[in-house]
């Protein structure tokens, strides 16, 4: 009873979602979202290497969630912000395609009660 | 936020997904509104912009359902239906589902249950496929990755990152 699933379908939204199944890499996306930040500096809170966090950057990279600044020594990563747009409209659009469907059932549910034996009767006939 | 409250959306095993709401309504109105056809076409329109022309229910076991929905702008066309393996009304139905143009392959059973508290009526939907090979296909699509998430917290986490990056 899902016909979301195929109205909204993309390559792109897919690899967001897959980036984003991580605790770790969300935690250095709301980083990230405060201003730009070396490989270093991403990995000083948490207990991880830094060839542990490359991978999960690696990932996020891929997903084109995130990209790498012209300065030659820090290498900053940067969020971009396409993706995450296009994540944050297809939740906002799926969960208003729940609410609107149960929305109406509370109101089909209110004239049921204030009018049930009505109802009741003719569905019966 | 408010709908967190009565709505929810989340992975249980390897092999289903359960979609829990709180209606305000006792669970015999609520049953009703699920297995009624003239019911039904009232509220599970679909998306906006689509209506549901076919709604066809033979509500018993081994009873076929049809359900079919509408664009409105260019007549685009999307149905699904299956069959009815039990009715105990107005407590659950279980029955198979599968989409004409299904993004999985086999079909799912979805496990309806209503159960009613002091007026107010919990609805569990649990879906649950087929195969391993099915789950593995779910996954891959894009609206099951994100209920296979806690639905809340990503939307959270997206509500606090997106906010910062649509103003940027």
């Amino acid at each position: 009873m899902e016909p979301t699933g195929y109205v909204i379908s993309s390559a792109r939204l897919d690899a967001t979602f897959a980036a984003l199944a991580d605790p770790t890499r969300r935690a250095i996306l709301a980083r990230l979202a405060k201003g730009e930040a070396s490989v270093q500096e991403l990995a000083e809170p948490f207990a991880m290497s830094q060839p542990a966090i490359s991978k999960h950057l690696k990932v996020l990279e891929r997903a084109g969630l995130i990209s790498r600044g012209r300065e030659a020594q820090r290498r900053p990563r940067r969020l971009e912000a396409r993706p995450l747009r296009e994540a944050t409209q297809w939740m906002e659009k799926y969960r208003q395609f729940w609410e609107a469907q149960f929305g109406r059932l509370d109101t089909l549910l209110q004239e049921m009660k204030s009018a049930g034996v009505k109802v009741r009767r003719k569905n019966n006939s | 936020m408010k709908h967190s409250e009565t709505f929810a959306i989340t992975a249980h095993g390897d092999r289903e997904i359960v979609v829990t709401r709180v209606f305000d309504a006792p669970r015999r109105l609520v049953f009703d509104a699920y297995t009624k056809p003239e019911l039904v076409k009232r509220w599970l329109l679909g998306p906006d912009g689509w209506s549901m022309p076919v709604c066809e229910i033979d509500l018993r076991a081994g009873g076929k359902y049809r359900y079919v929905w509408r664009q409105d702008s260019d007549g685009k066309e999307m149905g699904m239906g299956g069959v009815y393996r039990e009715v105990v009304a107005p407590e659950r139905f279980v029955a198979t589902e599968i989409f004409d143009e299904a993004w999985y392959p086999g079909e799912a059973v979805d496990t309806i249950v209503f159960v009613e508290r002091e007026g107010k009526t919990t609805m569990t939907q649990t879906i649950l496929y087929d195969s391993r090979e099915t789950r593995d296909a779910v996954l891959k699509s894009p609206m099951q990755k994100g209920m296979a998430m806690s639905y809340d917290r990503l939307e959270g986490f997206l509500a606090s990152v997106g906010s910062v990056v649509v103003s940027a």
